[in-house]
């Protein structure tokens, strides 16, 4: 059984490299991703982010800018993951303690 | 798990290191709006400073450092100040996380307004951080039967 586990992680990184392949070189300005204009003929938003985060918000760092401003929601969301998860720790290990002090 | 460390050199290195790790933490904090950095990596960097002390000095005197209690409640205040930001946009009169609107309370243009509002979002993140990995530890530490 462990064998087949193996080949499987194989067939399926192999795979994944094959696949790959397939994507556009880094920077590439034909790709469809850095087109000023998506296939559906709309403009897209990165280039618009890339253009406009100066004259926007005046921070130099466009990422920044991007994460906090253009994309707050994401930035919130994350915060709140990190949240959940602090918060699920003080639950769950702290209740514990306190079951067992109950009992002493 | 955590007692203090009979090593004299790790206890004063680590001493000494921490309230550098802080400054430079801050640094990435502040600095997040020119260069490489943010909340989540400063945040990072600050909890490394705490839990240093942690480590090295024991759970005990770093009490005296940061309380065990402290790290839930900054976290959820930080988590607090990003949403905070975004209500106090709403209630100046704009879209929820919109800064533009906050140059109605500070004294700077519109686009300046919207740096200002990521620097609070990032004081809010880099807060939230910080507090939440350190109460993990502390949390994580409470089922040590020491």
């Amino acid at each position: 059984m462990k064998f087949v586990n193996y080949l499987i992680l194989i067939v399926f990184g192999c795979l994944m490299i094959y696949a790959s392949m397939g994507l556009p070189s880094r920077g590439d300005t034909d790709a469809i991703l850095n087109r000023d204009i998506s296939p559906v003929n709309s403009p897209n938003a990165g280039v618009h982010y890339i253009k406009n985060a100066y004259k926007d918000a005046h921070t130099p760092n466009m990422v920044t800018v991007t994460l906090a401003d253009y994309r707050g929601y994401d930035t919130m969301g994350e915060t709140t993951v990190i949240f959940t998860a602090g918060i699920i720790c003080f639950l769950l290990l702290r209740k514990k303690r306190n079951i067992n002090d109950k009992k002493e | 798990m955590t007692r203090k460390s009979d090593n004299p050199i790790v206890s004063l290195v680590s001493r000494i290191i921490s309230p550098f790790i802080m400054l430079f933490a801050l640094y990435v904090i502040f600095h997040g709006h020119y260069s490489p950095g943010g909340g989540f990596q400063g945040g990072t960097m600050l909890a490394a400073a705490v839990l240093l002390i942690r480590l090295s000095a024991g759970n005990e005197i770093a009490q005296l450092q940061f309380k065990k209690d402290l790290g839930t409640i900054l976290g959820s205040i930080g988590v607090l100040v990003y949403f905070g930001t975004g209500f106090l946009v709403m209630l100046l009169g704009g879209k929820f996380l919109d800064y533009k609107y906050l140059a109605k309370i500070l004294p700077v243009s519109e686009v300046m307004a919207r740096s200002w509002g990521i620097l609070f979002v990032e004081i809010g993140v880099g807060i939230a951080v910080m507090g939440l990995l350190v109460a993990i530890y502390d949390d994580l530490l409470e089922g040590d039967p020491l």
